[in-house]
């Protein structure tokens, strides 16, 4: 007796079938991206608007405030654009590390025994994150660094100087001669002097993200169990000592992965730069952009900054994260 | 946390080139087709990109009405096209964001006196069509009295605000490249922000159109106590724009304009406009004056507007003369004399090709 297998109709066939509707899908999204690529290039071209790179190559012929790398108005565009980023990830890169600090010492000050402390950091978290960052960066910049006193008058601190032109600080001379900030013809001079844009917006950019941090550090640490803090307690540990070498390496499990976001999202606000005159990414591109005419490409490269930076982060974090979780016995 | 505008403003101009198909540039002879006019009928509203915080130009009064040279172009274009001048949608546009905002179709045009140069102008870099020039500038330097500036020399290694997205900004990086001038230019996105700063004390000086600081200093707590130094540093004439592609309603935009100046020539105001409309339908002989009110010949219809767009735009707004005076002249807070702005008849630039 011979077994006839009967075969299954291929529209029946279940490894066959998901194949099709894939393969169907995936036609359909490429045709509609074809035809709203070729009317991008097709509209693009009779506008006269085509994508094309070659301005970066022509002198820019505008000045920046300020750059880490040495730049003047003959240099091509492609290198202030260049002096932009490396400003955007100058803010950044401080910004984040402050963020950290204060919002770990805020985060960790909400558990303290001290009443005082622990209200003053949470009327700090509320307060601040309550309010818009764009308001807040122009009030550091016009009402509070703008309003400061210069020459003489400066707020004036061992090795530090605060005023209107900026903030000075002293910082190793030639070889190891510590050197600090001096008054010279009415002209504050220091051998490292941040603008007082760089300094309202990393101010307002810390303080801000801070408040952040402090309530993902909050978060961490709640949730770490009771019977860890009596436990450290009941090994005489003092609080200090608890919290360090017990309950912030537990917490850190569930702080990392929260942090990822607010680093990314410290990234994206530092192109609010441009309020307060900080010469950042954004600020150069829109002065490239007024000058070329080249909307598209400018903002084409704008968007891939942020994102590379953005993605940077993350992979960091990641790592980072992976770092501080549990290894399975 | 709060995207800023300007990336949304790439958006539409992206969606605006992905979404419509091939255009068709079937325009035959003879009727005239213009897409922009046609929408703009259809909405019965015209939308006018201005600065609204610029007083003497445009600028939203505690009313809510906006008022200045700029709003009243907007205005005699709105009375040509709609024949009614209260049929305007102002935009208040920063420097950085009125040309996407033009391109992307957002505003029908600009009136935001925004200066007409090659790059803005040609089809490879902003590709946007100027009309005739309203306002003829020159970019000047306020500083405080007290700082004892005379000269851009007084200016070196100094910190001077100026607002980022504008000619200016590049005038004054070649100025001071041309003379050698080291400096630090303070760059704003807003002119609120720019002035805020300069009255703050973080610049010793700030530079626009001396038409612009003019405007700015009278509302200053003491406009007495800041300068506009004597150095002209370019050429700006303030230019009202439409996108490039739409011929036709370039053209209406640019002959509307021809008119306020034609009006002051011919001493058309907004007081007498109507008896001369009278006289000219009374009188045969005075040719001109009939073709011009739109009395005799389809000069209306061969640019897409009404026969009597002139006579309705002058009796909204009154000719060019009255609107210079009224915003920014005499009449004003400014005070700013005609200078180049005079008739070409008594020694200025301000000239009308003839209505022919």
């Amino acid at each position: 007796m011979s077994t006839t297998l009967e075969r299954i109709p291929w529209w029946r066939d279940r490894r066959v079938v998901p194949w099709i509707v894939q393969a169907v899908v995936g036609l359909a999204l490429l045709l509609v991206i074809t035809l709203l690529v070729g009317n991008l290039v097709r509209n693009l071209t009779a506008a006269g608007l085509l994508l094309s790179w070659r301005w970066l190559g022509q002198p820019a012929s505008f000045d920046v405030a300020e750059s880490l790398i040495p730049f003047d108005a003959s240099m091509p565009y492609w290198r202030a654009l260049l002096v932009g980023l490396v400003n955007s990830l100058r803010v950044i890169l401080v910004g984040l590390v402050g963020a950290t600090l204060l919002g770990t010492a805020m985060g960790m000050a909400s558990f303290s025994g001290n009443g005082l402390l622990r209200r003053l950091a949470r009327v700090y978290v509320e307060v601040i994150r309550n309010i818009p960052l764009l308001l807040q960066l122009l009030f550091w910049y016009f009402v509070v660094f703008l309003a400061l006193p210069n020459g003489t008058a400066a707020f004036q601190l061992p090795g530090i100087v605060l005023s209107k032109s900026g903030l000075y600080l002293a910082w190793f001379a030639q070889g190891l001669s510590w050197l600090g900030p001096e008054l010279v013809n009415g002209v504050w001079q220091a051998p490292l002097r941040l603008s007082v844009e760089f300094t309202a917006l990393l101010t307002g950019l810390i303080t801000y993200t801070g408040a952040f941090v402090a309530e993902v550090v909050r978060g961490g640490i709640a949730s770490v169990p009771k019977g860890q803090w009596e436990a450290a307690t009941s090994l005489g540990l003092h609080w200090s000592a608890s919290m360090r070498s017990v309950v912030l390496p537990q917490a850190l499990r569930v702080i990392v992965p929260g942090l990822n976001s607010q680093y990314i999202s410290l990234a994206k606000n530092s192109s609010l730069a441009v309020a307060v005159g900080y010469v950042d990414l954004y600020s150069v591109s829109e002065t490239t952009l007024n000058q070329t005419g080249r909307a598209l490409e400018v903002f084409l490269l704008l968007l891939g900054s942020y994102l590379i930076i953005d993605l940077l982060i993350s992979a960091v974090m990641n790592g980072a994260n992976q770092l501080v979780q549990i290894r399975e016995r | 946390m709060q995207p800023s505008p300007r990336w949304l403003l790439a958006l539409p101009l992206l969606l605006a080139f992905t979404l419509t198909g091939c255009a068709d540039d079937s325009g035959s002879g003879g009727g005239v087709q213009s897409m922009k006019l046609s929408t703009i009928r259809g909405r019965d509203k015209l939308v006018c990109g201005v600065d609204g915080k610029l007083p003497g130009f445009s600028f939203l009064g505690p009313d809510g009405t906006y008022s200045g040279l700029d709003a009243d172009t907007c205005r005699a274009v709105a009375a040509a096209v709609l024949g009614d001048p209260a049929k305007v949608e102002y935009r208040d546009l920063n420097s950085s964001e009125r040309f996407a905002a033009l391109a992307s179709g957002e505003v029908d045009m600009l009136a935001r006196n925004t200066t007409m140069t090659l790059s803005r102008d040609s089809a490879g870099g902003n590709g946007i069509s100027f009309g005739p020039t309203t306002f003829f500038d020159g970019q000047g330097l306020m500083a405080p009295v007290a700082s004892g500036i005379k000269t851009l020399k007084d200016l070196a290694g100094k910190p001077i605000c100026v607002e980022s997205g504008t000619t200016t900004e590049l005038n004054l990086a070649d100025r001071m490249r041309e003379q050698g001038i080291a400096y630090t230019p303070l760059k704003f996105q807003t002119g609120d922000q720019t002035y805020a700063a300069y009255l703050g004390g973080r610049c010793v000086a700030v530079t626009s159109d001396r038409s612009q600081l003019a405007a700015k200093r009278s509302s200053f707590p003491k406009p007495d106590e800041h300068i506009l130094l004597p150095e002209v540093m370019s050429k700006e004439p303030l230019t009202p724009a439409s996108v490039n592609g739409d011929p036709a309603w370039a053209d209406a935009m640019r002959w509307t304009v021809f008119a306020l100046f034609q009006a002051e020539e011919l001493g058309i105001t907004k007081a007498n406009v109507a008896a001369k409309v009278a006289e000219a339908k009374a009188n045969k002989n005075l040719a001109d004056l009939r073709r011009f009110l739109g009395v005799e010949g389809d000069f209306g219809k061969q640019l897409g507007l009404p026969a009597d767009f002139v006579p309705k735009t002058i009796a909204a707004v009154g000719n060019y003369g009255e609107i210079f005076e009224r915003n920014v002249g005499s009449g004003s807070p400014l005070k700013l004399e005609r200078a180049e702005n005079r008739l070409w008849s008594k020694g200025g630039l301000i000239y009308s090709p003839p209505f022919r």
